[in-house]
């Protein structure tokens, strides 16, 4: 058994190389039972490849890893018989209905024939998703695909759940329904790793954050630490006229230091931690006569952070993390 | 619940985070099913796609429909002197034919499901891992079945007679079906290895319909130069169509129905786990 018996997942130095690509490269992980933990990272980090190995679903190159407390190479059916899987791509069968995938789920599972048709039935109603039941999944929408999903994820309570980008490409009300299942499962004890692009849901969500980049963890900590380490926010200011963004530079950097220009010649941002100090740089911009089209205090987003940890964008290398990515998925 | 108004739910039914609640908590673990149990699972979700997609069992019975009248009317006179004649030479061949070329679509059904994010959630359960393979090849002999009884039903339509009656047609066709069982596990293998759904589509034709042609299916072998007789002659699908004639007839070689069993359980031997090996170590 394990040495940390309340660690729900403690991964060291795992590597997963697809040919020339080392997807996943010397991560390690420490996640705490009854935690929601978050590993950030953009598109190919190596964050679905991390969670497909601590699933059982691809053998780590280097590296071990134990989820709650058995071995994932060694001890894979006991992993198998107590996390389960929500996948980027969603994990539900596109020809059946929705009922049918839950009933499919909960006979493979153990469950008689009339427990498995009563539980789908509760879960189906549980999820918003009774009137839909009798539909074939292909004609579902996102949100409602995201939905079955994790409700065929959870037709045995798991002790511990991998969400795979759970809200991508989901509309903001789906999205909040996604998050309000998530804190339900974390009330009712399940320890889930989530994985996501963006900061905003492991900040809503998250006990503790890892930040991905390159198949490495660069930076871990509690939302709150994350958001320190890159200044907390920022205030970002759009201006009518391009040519005063010199002085508007000079105004805030004077009031609220270091300041980004942005790509957009009319539009800059500058660290800011709260909102008091934000209207008063705001008022001396007024004061310096810089006309002001729009302005707006936000939390980092995740090129920020990414930003302030590696010095380069999320998205630098679109063409070495296509290729990750798809290799990645069973094509 | 904040984050969401109520109102919304007017639009479209939303979870309900008191009923997920409760769902949570009156789930237990029962005790993990058998592998037959989990393997009939997956043979029903097979059945299941079946009867959402009909038309998937067109592909599999027209061609061979159209075999039957084609090659019955077209050069039935030509090649066994009169169209009955011939009838009763290639029907039985042709059952063999329709099944074998079914199994194909074995291969392609697998490499399909590998496209969908469905396969993680079966390989990340604690059930016994060759079970979505075997259960679905249990479930496309429901289909086999289909397309050899659409055949066998055509015949006797156009004046097949079989010596053997029903049970004989029962026998071929279960003969059959057992063979075609063995062969899938080739398509599912190349399943497997090829990329695209398309590809394994080719790849398993390219195989199977010169291997059907080349056999006595259609033509008695003994009107073929010598050395492509010689082939022929040892070609299972030959030994298979024999075999099936035999059981329809009344007049069956106890020696082919053993061939055709012990070339089933070699391919099942050499192929189910290379197939299993392939699907738990393909990401």
């Amino acid at each position: 058994m394990t040495t940390h018996s309340n660690l729900a997942v403690e991964a060291e130095g795992l590597v997963k190389a697809f040919g020339e690509i080392k997807a996943v490269d010397g991560v390690d992980l420490a996640v705490r039972g009854g935690s929601v933990y978050g590993v950030l990272g953009p598109n190919g980090a190596g964050k679905t490849t991390t969670i497909r190995m601590l699933a059982t679903l691809l053998h780590p190159d280097a590296g071990s890893a134990r989820v709650l407390g058995h071995d994932i190479v060694e001890e894979a059916d006991a992993v198998r018989a107590a996390v389960s899987l929500t996948g980027q791509l969603a994990s539900v069968d596109e020809d059946l209905t929705g009922q049918e995938n839950l009933v499919l789920i909960a006979r493979l599972l153990g469950l008689k024939r009339a427990e498995a048709k009563a539980r789908a039935t509760e879960l189906l109603e549980a999820f918003g998703l009774a009137d839909a039941a009798g539909r074939l999944v292909k004609n579902f929408s996102g949100g409602m695909r995201r939905r079955l999903d994790i409700a065929a994820s959870i037709v045995v309570t798991p002790k511990l759940m991998f969400l795979d980008e759970p809200t991508t490409g989901l509309d903001p009300r789906s999205r909040n329904q996604v998050w309000d299942i998530i804190r339900a499962l974390v009330d009712g004890g399940t320890t889930i790793l989530l994985c996501t692009q963006y900061l905003d849901e492991a900040d809503r969500l998250a006990d503790g954050i890892a930040v991905i980049d390159r198949g490495k963890v660069i930076a871990e900590g509690t939302p709150a630490q994350l958001k320190a380490s890159v200044g907390r926010g920022a205030l970002h200011v759009r201006l009518l006229d391009p040519d005063q963004r010199p002085e508007a530079e000079r105004v805030l950097a004077h009031e609220l230091g270091s300041v980004h220009l942005e790509p957009d010649p009319a539009s800059l941002s500058a660290s800011c931690a709260d909102a008091d100090r934000a209207a008063e740089a705001m008022a001396e911009l007024s004061r310096s006569s810089v006309r002001v089209a729009g302005f707006s205090l936000g939390q980092p987003s995740l090129d920020e952070v990414f930003l302030a940890l590696t010095g380069h964008p999320a998205e630098e290398e679109p063409a070495q993390e296509a290729t990750a990515t798809k290799e990645e998925q069973p094509a | 619940m904040s984050a969401t108004p109520t109102t919304q739910t007017r639009f479209e039914p939303a979870a309900d985070e008191a009923a997920v609640r409760s769902a949570l908590s009156s789930s237990s673990r029962p005790p993990l099913p058998s592998a037959l149990s989990a393997t009939l699972t997956f043979g029903w979700r097979g059945m299941l796609k079946v009867k959402h997609v009909p038309e998937q069992l067109l592909d599999v019975t027209i061609t061979p429909v159209m075999f039957v009248l084609m090659f019955t009317y077209l050069f039935g006179g030509a090649i066994a002197g009169s169209t009955g004649e011939y009838l009763d030479y290639i029907l039985p061949g042709i059952l063999v034919m329709s099944v074998l070329f079914t199994t194909v679509y074995s291969g392609v059904a697998l490499n399909t499901d590998l496209t969908k994010g469905v396969v993680d959630r079966f390989r990340s359960l604690p059930i016994w891992r060759p079970a979505p393979l075997v259960g679905s090849v249990v479930g496309d002999s429901v289909r086999y079945l289909v397309a050899g009884t659409v055949i066998v039903v055509l015949g006797v339509i156009l004046g097949y007679r079989p010596g053997a009656g029903v049970l004989g047609v029962v026998a071929a066709l279960a003969l059959v079906i057992v063979f075609a069982f063995g062969l899938s596990w080739v398509f599912t293998t190349i399943g497997l290895l090829l990329r695209s759904p398309n590809a394994v589509m080719n790849a398993g034709f390219m195989g199977i319909f010169p291997l059907t042609f080349l056999s006595n299916v259609f033509v008695d072998p003994e009107t073929l130069p010598s050395g492509l007789e010689a082939f022929v002659d040892v070609n299972p699908i030959s030994i298979l169509a024999t075999a099936s004639r035999g059981l329809m007839e009344g007049n069956v070689d106890a020696g082919d129905i053993a061939i055709v069993l012990g070339t089933a359980a070699v391919l099942t031997a050499i192929f189910a786990p290379l197939t299993t090996r392939l699907y738990r170590s393909r990401a």
